[in-house]
């Protein structure tokens, strides 16, 4: 049997665990709050501006040959943005997110994908990837954690720039997908070349004439990089959500577990005070017949 | 029928109003200004200032770029960034002003493009500030 005081040690430490996971819970939920609210803010602009591209689109006869962000080209080498956190205690969150870019990066499909290299975004990722000798065409880390358009924009002009000089010939973008708090699925998103996004029906039979300046080729060129920045900020402000969010449920799982433990330990505890009693009562009661005797 | 007016930024919708009566803003091939019945219309937008006419009130944004889309009475400005008059910072405009001057004398070609596109954003934040402190002086004098 254990002794009372080692138990009482051990449940002290448990107890302090659980105060960190605790707190530590409390703030990944209201970073997680915002995050999203972030993610809802950035929405109008995205869909208004899906909304213009599609619109382009059905104007530019010649969509593939009308901006070199839309042409499309053999793939003899692949980029690979990988968004991860900077920090851990998040669950699962980055092991699942590793899996999934080893499978790109590493495994058989990267056959087809000519030379790979990567751009990591948040250390945990860098780190990792560092580790299989992949080229790093650039490397970011300490977003914070509720980065702007300015802090998302150079990770997406290296890509276009890259993309326009003939350095890569495909982009992917890989990032956790927020889906709700409990669920956060890794995800792969072709960003380069761009594929214009399909416009609704009811735009698509033309009733509208849209008068373009200076010209549609024009706004074309303006508007394409700004599609890759949205497209790249977007997924970083989800990303922040599901870091959040998973963090949150991997911290109250811990302070649970903790809890749990405290009872299991209070138990043992318990009964360990109760025997030493007993047989410090048996040692006297004894010791009382003996001198009885 | 007057304009719906939407100024929106990828991080933010900036303003919804309804009921405006005339939109000028800083079109690519110059300023352009927006009235009810307007053709539907797609252009891209350079750094300057956005004026919202509403009854006899004006009120000024600084777009450092963008798009701007007009349709059906409903005009949707898309910004790079976007500030309303109040919320720009003088002294910061013209800290601006001042370091695009000296990398404009300094830089290379390659950064030569950047700085005079810096130049003309914070040109363009004082011009807004310079507006607003005329029509500020102007508009209480009316009032009398």
């Amino acid at each position: 049997m254990a002794n009372t005081r080692e138990i009482r040690r051990r449940i002290r430490s448990v107890e302090n665990t659980a105060k960190i996971t605790n707190a530590i819970q409390l703030v990944a939920a209201s970073k997680m709050r915002r995050a999203q609210d972030r993610a809802l803010q950035a929405r109008p602009y995205a869909e208004k501006m899906q909304a213009v591209l599609g619109q382009l689109s059905t104007v530019a006869t010649e969509p593939e040959t009308a901006h070199p962000l839309l042409a499309r080209r053999d793939v003899n080498e692949t980029a690979v943005i990988l968004i991860t956190p900077d920090r851990g205690l998040c669950g699962g969150l980055i092991a699942n997110l590793e899996r999934h870019t080893g499978e790109i990066v590493l495994g058989p499909e990267a056959a087809g994908s000519g030379e790979i290299s990567m751009i990591p975004v948040g250390r945990k990722g860098g780190d990792y990837f560092q580790r299989f000798g992949l080229n790093f065409r650039a490397r970011f880390q300490e977003l914070g954690d509720y980065p702007g358009l300015a802090e998302t924009q150079p990770i997406s002009r290296i890509a276009i720039d890259d993309y326009i000089e003939g350095r890569v010939d495909r982009v992917l973008l890989v990032y956790a997908s927020f889906i709700n708090t409990v669920s956060q699925v890794p995800v792969t998103v072709p960003i380069l070349p761009v594929e214009p996004p399909a416009v609704d029906d009811e735009d698509a039979s033309g009733e509208t004439q849209y008068i373009f300046e200076p010209s549609p080729q024009e706004v074309l060129a303006d508007l394409l990089p700004r599609y890759v920045d949205l497209l790249v900020y977007q997924a970083v402000l989800e990303a922040a959500a599901s870091e959040q969010s998973a963090r949150m449920v991997a911290m109250r799982n811990a302070t649970d577990a903790a809890n749990d433990m405290i009872s299991d330990l209070t138990l043992v505890y318990n009964k360990a005070r109760q025997e030493q009693i007993t047989s410090e009562l048996l040692d006297i009661t004894g010791g009382v017949e003996a001198l009885k005797g | 029928m007057p304009l719906t007016l939407e100024i929106i930024t990828g991080e933010r919708r900036l303003l919804r109003e309804e009921d405006v009566d005339e939109v000028v803003a800083p079109g690519s091939l110059g300023e352009l200004g927006i009235l009810p019945n307007h053709a539907p219309l797609i252009t891209s937008l350079t750094a300057g200032e956005l004026r919202v006419k509403q009854g006899n009130g004006v009120e000024e944004y600084f777009i450092s770029g963008g798009f701007l889309e007009v349709h059906a009475d409903e005009v949707t400005v898309l910004a790079d960034a976007a500030e309303h008059g109040s919320e720009i910072d003088a002294e910061r405009a013209e800290a601006a002003r001042q370091r695009a001057l000296q990398h404009l004398e300094q830089a290379a070609d390659a950064d030569r493009a950047r700085a005079q596109a810096a130049l003309a954003r914070s040109l363009q934040r004082l011009r807004v500030l310079e507006h607003r402190r005329r029509r500020g002086a102007s508009g209480r004098e009316m009032a009398r």
